[in-house]
């Protein structure tokens, strides 16, 4: 059997510190994992090797709202790869005020996982006459 | 007229955390005067984590950070000027200040015995930064594509070229990405780059975005929209290296090169100016040199960590508190803060002695192993690094400062020697 061998170097986005960490793994294996400060780094770099998340930001259309936009995010880091479908979907989605911080507007987006929800309220624009 | 204890001009996190801070310390008639319609400043328009760690424990974004504040503001009692623009202040006497304000209901005039001024900083514009040529649309500041994008959801542009790599520059540069844009370059003239590590990590390499070090943009091209910049080389003086030009197309350009304290307001009063900071000389209550005047957040020193900011809010209110109840801030004597080696700057530069005090400071270059020393209260601090993106910030507590007799303590930053 060959003995695929990788080593990956990588920093540690998990606090402002920046850890430089070296991550080496065989056949699909991680066999070790150095430079870390923490074990936060640690947990960190065997995600990043294999599968890289994050959180996704952006804003969506709202209707009838103080401001025109509200802004969102998904609930739990999501597959790096799958970032650019859910920012494409979410560019069609529209909704209408009032929202509030932490109201789900789609749910379990594209099968990831986790939900996108509000993080800056907008309030219902009165129309004042 | 109204009358005040207390008014806080800039409703941003600083300007609410005096606020509340004040209220909370029993200070009566407290105001809250600032130009937008919404509160918080520049956080509802960073709609990425990443803040608040410090002050609320939890990884929040700009948005419901500036939510979590605003619900604790609303359980307090003070009055809230929104859309109101504060354009002149005047220092009749020591009990009596006077600030100008203009809204759709007119100009208004309110008395106070303090001021809090936390009204932020400005981004530096193209005009400063030595870039020549046209002048055509498509040009913005960080900042104005950040409201642009994520207060009234209009892309600036799709093609873009970023100058500057601080973080609110990499921010950007992701926040343009996501949104499917194609970000050019990010051009920097520094040979390092001016944010974290980790944004350059999350931000450029995530999406591929080149990172330009060295390079400086040279001149804009275009007629009606910016078609394209001219990008070159610079050598380690920042003078561009003659054959190494080269243009980049674009039909975005965004400057990202910098904050500076909105101080206007303040020069116009006379008050010291640190060249260092380019804002208010103040003391260990965050006061100016003229009495009852205190400055905070990013209008003091541009803070990298929200955290900081409120921070600075809180101590100004102490301040303020203080003023209002003891008729004044006390201090025997002065003590100037001087600085040495690689420093650019430390606030507060007048210590009382008499208190515990939070030093914030900067590095001018970046270096490793090194150590800052107060040679006065025989403190020394090891860093394993320093950069200029990253404040240094740290508390001198009573009983240390207790034993100086002299007229100044100095702060000097070097190399370890090992
Ligand atoms: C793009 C970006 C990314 C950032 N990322 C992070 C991060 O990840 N984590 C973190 O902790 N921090 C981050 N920060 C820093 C943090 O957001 C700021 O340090 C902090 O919010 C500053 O608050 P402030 O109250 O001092 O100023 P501001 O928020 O600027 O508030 C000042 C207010 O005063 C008002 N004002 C000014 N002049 C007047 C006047 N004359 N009359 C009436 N009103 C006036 C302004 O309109 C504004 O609302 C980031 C900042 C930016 C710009
Ligand atoms: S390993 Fe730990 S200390 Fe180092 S950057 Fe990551 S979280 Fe921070």
């Amino acid at each position: 059997m060959s003995n695929k061998r990788k080593v990956v170097k990588l920093t540690c986005i998990v606090c402002p510190i920046g850890c430089e960490i070296e991550v080496i793994a065989e056949n699909g294996n991680i066999i070790s994992i150095s430079g870390n400060k923490c074990p936060n780094g640690e947990k960190y770099a065997k995600e990043e090797v294999f599968h890289p998340k994050r959180l996704a930001f952006t804003v969506l259309r709202c209707k009838n709202g103080t401001m025109p936009t509200v802004a969102v995010k998904t609930s739990k880091p999501v597959s790096k790869f799958l970032i650019p479908s859910i920012m494409k979907y979410l560019s069609n989605v529209e909704v209408s005020a009032p929202l509030n911080v932490g109201d789900v507007v789609v749910q379990n987006i594209l099968d990831s996982g986790a939900d996108v929800v509000v993080t800056r309220s907008v309030d219902l624009l009165e129309c004042n006459s | 007229m109204y009358t005040y204890d207390l008014i806080v001009i800039g409703g941003g996190a600083s300007g609410i955390a005096a606020a509340i801070k004040a209220k909370e310390l029993g200070v009566k008639k407290v105001a809250l005067v600032d130009e937008k319609s919404y509160l918080g400043g520049v956080l509802p328009q960073c709609i990425h984590s990443g803040f608040g760690l410090v002050y609320f424990k939890e990884d929040l974004t700009g948005p419901e950070f500036t939510e979590k504040l605003v619900q604790k503001a609303k359980k307090l009692s003070f009055d809230v000027y929104s859309d109101t623009f504060v354009f002149k202040i005047i220092y009749r006497d020591y009990f009596e200040k006077l600030v100008y304000a203009v809204s759709k209901h007119g100009i208004k005039k309110l008395k106070t015995k303090t001021i809090v001024y936390s009204a932020g900083c400005r981004e530096r514009s193209i005009y400063e930064i030595g870039v020549v040529g046209s002048r055509p649309s498509g040009i913005f500041t960080a900042g104005e594509a950040q409201t642009l994008m994520d207060i009234y959801g209009i892309m600036p542009g799709k093609n873009i070229v970023i100058v500057g790599s601080g973080d609110v520059g990499l921010i950007m540069a992701r926040r343009f990405a996501l949104q499917g844009a194609n970000v050019k370059a990010v051009i920097e003239i520094m040979p390092y780059p001016g944010g974290l590590t980790r944004n350059i990590v999350q931000c450029l390499n995530d999406f591929n975005i080149p990172l330009l070090l060295s390079h400086s943009v040279l001149r804009v091209i275009g007629k009606d929209r910016i078609e394209e910049v001219e990008v070159c080389k610079v050598d380690e003086s920042k003078k561009c290296i003659e054959d190494s030009i080269f243009r980049i197309k674009c039909d975005t350009l965004i400057i990202s090169a910098g904050l500076v304290p909105r101080v206007e307001l303040l020069e116009d009063l006379g008050i010291s100016i640190d060249p260092l900071t380019k804002s208010a000389v103040v003391n260990d209550r965050l006061e100016t040199s003229l009495p009852g005047i205190f400055v905070a957040g990013n209008a003091l020193v541009v803070n990298d960590l929200v955290d900081y900011a409120v921070e600075q809010g809180e101590v100004a209110a102490q301040g303020a508190s203080e003023f209002v109840f003891n008729n004044g801030i006390s201090a025997a004597q002065w003590k100037k803060i001087k600085l040495n080696g690689n420093i650019r700057f430390f606030v507060p530069q007048l210590i009382s002695g008499e208190r515990d005090v939070i030093m914030y400071g900067r590095v001018i270059s970046p270096e490793e192993k090194v150590k800052l020393e107060i040679n006065e209260i025989k403190k020394e601090i090891s860093f394993f690094r320093v950069r200029p993106s990253e404040m240094i910030r740290l508390r001198l507590n009573k009983d240390e400062l207790s034993s100086v007799k002299t007229k100044s303590l100095t702060f000097s930053i070097s190399k370890r020697s090992e």
